[in-house]
């Protein structure tokens, strides 16, 4: 059984010999041409003359557009349809694409892009919160607001009260592999693309739409990604259309990469949160009621803006039952670089509001944080629970299909029934899902044992009764994170199987391999479905042509959608040999047995090539599709009711720092993880997302610092000012487990999704280092992210003076 | 310019080379070698690591910033040399897959070749020598654990270079002379600063002189008391050569840049380039370290702080280049600290070096640099002035610390806010005074 081993990547041998391609590695032909943006360098107003005469008289160019020599506005947008490829006369952000430039090299059309003569007249750019807000500059006709129960009065008429603020920063990819994109043109205006996406159809729909081609006359293929962890669900779009915009105009093959500080400079980040609260709990630090106000800065286009808000509002109870809650998210529409998806997708915001109450809570106590957060977490699995009710019918089809793009995250929702009420008994979300497979109070119960939690809480309190200079903080992080894309018909994939006559698989599906294994995790499926090695079975190119209509590869939906789609076609394709063989010996399909690449029936054996040989000879079809939906899903997000995610998945980290408080410098000691994959499909490549996701999260919130200048200018634009954690600040000690608990709900041999999760199990390392910080005096820390030495400094400085 | 080196074995002639293409673009678009890849273009991701041999040994550089000049005699292997010619894998590229060491693996060929030169050097500090090679999927714990399950295997035969050596190298007369002849050229040495100028800042360099050809220049000269460093001189080299006098020097250029950074970077680039973020000066300056200047037959000395006359301007007439510099050995009482957003490869927000020297329980002499404070390395004379003389205890100290706000008013920017820097400044000298009172609080020793 192929399912569960702890294969490497199938690409680990082409990774390490430098063999796997990405798509500035294909080969191209000669005449390709090499295309780079001239960028806006203020951030609101309107450009009143463009001279690129120089651009154009540059060495090697071969062609410039502005935005009116484009075929079409060229929307690159995934929701709204406010992207235009070039800006035209309205500047809205500084980085913005102003005009495009194709040349004979790479090199050559960067020189020339930076040669564009403009003037402008600025107008004030609205940068900060403060400044959206005081000009109601925001996405949405208002605030959304969600509400369970009245936690006004419940705060009210608490024992206890705290209220606060915490900003967040964003966040950059990183990807180490930039946005790129390569077009080439085919006979009778068709169009190839090759792009480095999580998204081809996204990029086959786009480009399409720019050219006025129907969608068949677009053919998309991403073989891998360098990288994506969200910032290529929609940020390749631009790269894809210019290609192609210059491939339809110049019949000649066209690629595009962005230089990394252009990388920087264009494309969006994760959302930057400012998150007030007030909450009432009891002395024991039990919450009666929370309000929370998240103020999100979503750069110059919605693009996925409404959704990642929205899953921000999704996660602001993490783990914790709020009888009363009140949601309240303001998504803001600022002269900065459209904000967009980026793993967690506004979830580690959320979370990181309600983590930040819970040790505010428990500081104002005087609790150990993790008895508070016990105190809180909702009632533990009641297996056996009821059932909730199956998702009602849409009650209305999308009025204005043409004006939306309903294969992104950004689209409006479809308004449902919710059809989840919930019995009383059971404990549900603010949105009203009942939580019923909660195994976070079991987990914590090990982990603790694991990392030896209580004595060394001692220890680190002993640590710092002896040392003045370096103190050491401790914490514990749960997550809970909801799976299933809040667009629920987002919630489908799609997989074509072929099996050759010699017993070879070809697999494909629509996912794409962006480094998470997904490929050799899916492959691992097929293999298991037929009974043969992993070998077997060839996995080949997301390709819009094998696979239509597919979602991203995002919100950690990827094996889990693509998974059950493979093993839908695959298990069409071993039903017809199965019956095939059955007639033949005469007996019913399912004693046929598909195992250790062979196939038996009535005491006879075949090897599987063998098997499928009869079946080609008896002429039946060797290929199939595979279709998935997940079950179960209805959401309302205006009411912010309903059952937007099939299952939880869950994890938590003890996370150990140690602070200088001379200079505000730390080190992450020691992290302990478990984490629930459910039954891991491929463990080796489960724990490499934990690790990886941990490291990322714990990055987000610490040295990783965007700063814009007051003009809107992004200063920290590549590796030089941007950083990213290095080799040495994974813990010195990373002890990494997987729970061993099945998913209860009827997943891809019942596993759970891994991409996102960990992520969030970074927020241990901040709270330690607010733990350390705390022990310098009385008052809450109340640190900012990302804790960078400065602030964690400023930090120290507060506790000290007490203020 | 006519070169010649090793690529993975097979030996190269170019002929008429343009001096600024870089070995990276030169591997990608005329070789089609396309296993090392661009992730940043500045030499701060690593991605496009390769292993250059010289008559000096063996190396990681970041080929993004190495212009083919460079390898002029060299020996050059790639991801695609790292395994033998029949296509055996190297034991650090079993080691990455059995590990799971690889997710998106666009990292993952220039990790590969870090660690194999690690691994050929006997390497065993995997944070050290994997510092400038940035991965952001994994966590780095799989590749760190496939380092260490390669580290003991044999040295495969084909990792073995043998560099062709160059065919003139060029002596310092005659550089002396070619400059004073071109003063207007640029000096090339480890191009880890020339080379943004022209990968990001896209520069068209007119005139070039690269001074790996001279060989004079990379002398390291030691006396009883003192050391005089070539210009040319790596900061590795530097690394291991202040390494038992100057512990604290030694880590604050491990730190300054990565093992790929630091094998390429020179001393003396590093002070002629004036920048007031570099963290050579500061310890220099602290040191009392001497600068040799050279203009064609002429030559002149000063104090590294001379140098540094305002932003953007030194002590350099036309035609005139750092030969070396000179710092005395045994100063007991230097230390050097570095402050950044990250410790390992980031450029510092304040970087301290001091020289306090205690007779009879008063400061006899006080030497205080700092870098990041100013718009150029800079002694705190204030904070010299008050320590002087005085009685060395931690109320002097303290006292002492107020007076950084006198002697610098530094600048805010992405890297760290004038507060932030004016506070951490004092605290360096807390610190100083904490350790010398045998307080060990050094945040990367403290145990788990």
């Amino acid at each position: 059984m192929s399912v569960s081993k702890p294969l490497p990547h199938d690409a680990a041998r082409l990774h390490v010999t430098g063999q796997a391609r990405y798509v500035d590695d294909i080969p191209t032909p000669k005449a390709t041409l090499h295309l780079a943006f001239g960028l806006s360098t203020i951030a609101a107003g309107r450009i009143t003359s463009i001279n690129l005469d120089a651009v154009r008289a540059a060495e090697g160019v071969v062609g410039v557009w502005e935005a009116r020599d484009l075929p079409s506005d060229c929307d690159c947008s995934a929701s709204n349809h406010d992207e235009p490829l070039l800006s035209g006369a309205t500047i809205r952000y500084l980085g913005q694409p102003v005009f495009l430039v194709a040349a004979t090299s790479h090199l050559a059309a960067r020189k020339a892009a930076r040669l564009g003569r403009i003037t402008h007249e600025t107008r004030d750019a609205i940068l900060t919160v403060e400044e959206a807000m005081a000009t109601d500059s925001r996405f949405e006709d208002g605030p959304r607001i969600w509400e369970k129960g009245d936690a006004g009065e419940a705060i009210d008429t608490a024992p206890r009260r705290i209220s606060g603020v915490i900003e967040m920063g964003g966040q950059e990819h990183f990807y180490l592999e930039g946005q790129a994109a390569l077009a080439l043109p085919q006979e009778g205006g068709d169009m190839v693309v090759h792009a480095s996406t999580q998204h081809p159809t996204e990029i086959q729909h786009k480009v399409a739409h720019a050219l006025h081609l129907p969608m068949h006359a677009v053919r998309v293929e991403t073989r891998r990604m360098g990288g994506g962890f969200g910032g290529k669900e929609s940020q390749g779009n631009a790269l894809a259309i210019a290609c192609a915009v210059v491939a339809a105009a110049t019949g000649r093959p066209a690629k595009m990469r962005y230089d990394r500080d252009d990388d920087f400079m264009i494309t969006g980040k994760r959302h930057d949160f400012r998150i007030a609260y007030s909450a009432g709990f009891d002395e024991t630090g039990v919450i009666r009621g929370i309000e929370f106000e998240h103020y999100t800065r979503c750069g110059w286009a919605q693009d996925l803006s409404l959704p990642v808000a929205d899953r921000a509002m999704l996660h602001a109870d993490n783990a914790y039952h709020l009888p009363h809650a009140r949601i309240e998210s303001h998504r803001l529409k600022t002269n900065t670089q459209s904000a967009t998806a980026f793993r967690g997708f506004g979830g580690p915001q959320g979370m990181l509001g309600i983590e930040r109450v819970m040790d505010h809570i428990a500081h104002e106590l005087g609790r150990d944080p993790v008895a508070v957060r016990r105190a809180n977490y909702y009632a533990a699995n009641v297996e056996g629970g009821q059932p909730p009710t199956p998702a009602a019918p849409p009650r209305s089809l999308p009025g204005k299909m043409k004006e939306r793009d309903i294969a992104a995250r950004g689209s409006e929702e479809l308004v449902q029934d919710t059809g989840a009420t919930g019995a009383e008994a059971e404990q549900t979300t603010p949105y009203g899902q009942v939580v019923e497979d909660f195994v976070l109070s079991e987990m914590t119960d090990r982990l603790l044992a694991t990392s030896d939690y209580e004595a060394r809480r001692a220890s680190v309190a002993a640590w710092n009764a002896e040392n003045a200079v370096i103190k050491k903080g401790l914490a514990l992080s749960p997550v809970k994170f909801g799976i299933s894309f809040t667009l629920t018909h987002l919630n489908q994939a799609g997989a074509l199987v072929h099996v050759y006559q010699d017993g070879s698989i070809h697999m494909n599906h629509g996912g794409t391999e962006m480094g998470q294994g997904l490929f050799q995790k899916v492959a691992q499926v097929a293999a298991d479905r037929f009974g043969v090695p992993v070998e077997r079975v060839k996995i080949t190119a997301t390709d819009t042509g094998k696979v239509p209509n597919t979602s991203a590869t995002a919100a950690s939906s990827g094996s889990d959608l693509n998974g059950m789609a493979v093993k839908a076609a695959c298990d069409t394709i071993r039903d017809r040999m199965a019956n095939h063989l059955a007639s033949l010996h005469q007996c019913d399909a399912r004693d046929v047995d598909f195992a250790e690449g062979q196939v038996a029936v009535k005491g006879e054996r075949y090897s599987f090539a063998d098997a499928v040989q009869m079946a080609y000879q008896a002429r039946i079809s060797l290929s199939a599709t595979g279709f998935y939906r997940t079950p179960k899903l209805s959401w309302d997000r205006i009411k912010g009711a309903g059952r937007p995610f099939y299952y939880f998945a869950y994890g938590a980290a003890v996370s150990e720092v140690a602070v200088d408080t001379l200079t505000g410098e730390y080190r992450i000691l020691r992290t302990d993880i478990l984490h629930d994959a459910g039954a891991s499909l491929n463990p080796a490549i489960d724990i490499g997302q934990i690790e990886g996701g941990f490291v990322q999260g714990a990055g987000w919130l610490t040295t990783e610092d965007l700063v814009w200048d007051d003009t809107g200018r992004l200063r920290t634009h590549a590796p030089s000012t941007y950083k990213i954690p290095a080799c040495s600040d994974r813990p010195r000690v990373f002890n990494v487990a997987l729970w061993d608990g099945r998913n209860r709900e009827d997943t891809i041999y019942r596993s759970k999704a891994v991409g996102e999760p960990p992520f969030m199990l970074g927020i241990s390392v901040f709270l330690a280092l607010s733990d350390a910080i705390s022990t310098c005096g009385n008052a809450y820390p109340a640190l900012d992210a990302p804790a960078t030495p400065e602030r964690v400094l400023a930090a120290i400085k507060r506790v000290r003076d007490g203020v | 310019m006519d070169i010649t080196f090793l690529l993975n074995g097979e030996s190269v002639d170019l002929h008429n080379v343009s001096p600024t293409v870089t070995l990276l673009d030169w591997l990608r678009e005329d070789r089609g070698l396309t296993g090392t890849k661009e992730g940043c273009n500045e030499g701060d991701c690593g991605a496009c690591t390769v292993m250059v041999t010289d008559a000096s040994g063996v190396r990681a550089l970041n080929a993004c910033i190495l212009f083919l000049p460079q390898l002029d005699g060299c020996a050059v292997r790639t991801v695609e040399g790292i395994s033998g010619p029949d296509g055996t894998l190297h034991p650090v590229q079993d080691a990455m897959i059995d590990n799971h060491g690889s997710q998106c693996g666009f990292c993952t060929p220039g990790f590969i070749v870090s660690m194999a030169v690690a691994h050929l050097k006997g390497s065993r500090d995997h944070d050290n020598a994997l510092a400038g090679n940035l991965c952001r999927c994994t966590g780095y714990a799989p590749i760190i654990r496939a380092a260490e399950a390669a580290k003991d295997a044999p040295v495969p035969d084909w990792m073995k270079d043998t560099p062709p050596g160059l065919s003139a190298p060029e002596t310092l007369d005659e550089l002396a002379t070619a400059y004073a002849e071109r003063p207007d050229a640029t000096l090339i040495a480890g191009a880890t600063d020339v080379g943004l100028w022209v990968t990001k800042s896209l520069r068209n360099l007119d005139d070039v002189i690269f001074l790996n050809r001279c060989q004079e220049l990379q002398r390291i000269d030691t006396s009883q008391d003192s050391l005089r460093i070539g210009a040319g001189v790596t900061m590795n080299r530097v690394m291991d050569a202040v390494q038992a006098d100057y512990p604290s020097y030694a880590e604050m250029i491990r730190r300054y840049g990565s093992e790929q950074v630091r094998a390429a970077a020179t001393i003396g680039g590093n002070i002629a380039n004036g920048s007031p973020i570099g963290d050579n000066p500061p310890a220099l300056i602290a040191l009392g370290a001497i600068l040799h200047l050279r203009a064609g037959d002429h030559r002149r000395d000063m104090p590294v702080e001379e140098f540094f006359i305002e932003y953007g301007k030194q002590d350099r007439a036309r035609g005139e280049f750092v030969e070396a510099v000179t710092l005395p050995l045994g100063e007991q009482a230097f230390r050097a600290y570095k402050l950044s957003k990250r410790f390992d490869q980031d450029i510092s927000a304040v970087c301290g070096a001091f020289n306090i020297r205690v007779e009879s329980g008063k400061v006899a002499d006080a030497r205080i640099a700092f870098g990041g404070m100013a718009g150029t390395p800079k002694r705190a004379t204030a904070v010299e002035a008050a320590l002087t003389g005085a009685d060395w205890s931690e109320k002097t100290v303290r006292a002492a610390t107020a007076k950084m706000a006198e002697a610098f008013t530094p600048l805010s920017d992405m890297r760290a806010s004038a507060d932030y820097r004016l506070q951490a400044a004092q605290n360096m000298l807390l610190r100083y005074w904490h350790e010398d009172q045998g307080l060990n609080i050094n945040v990367l020793e403290v145990p788990a």
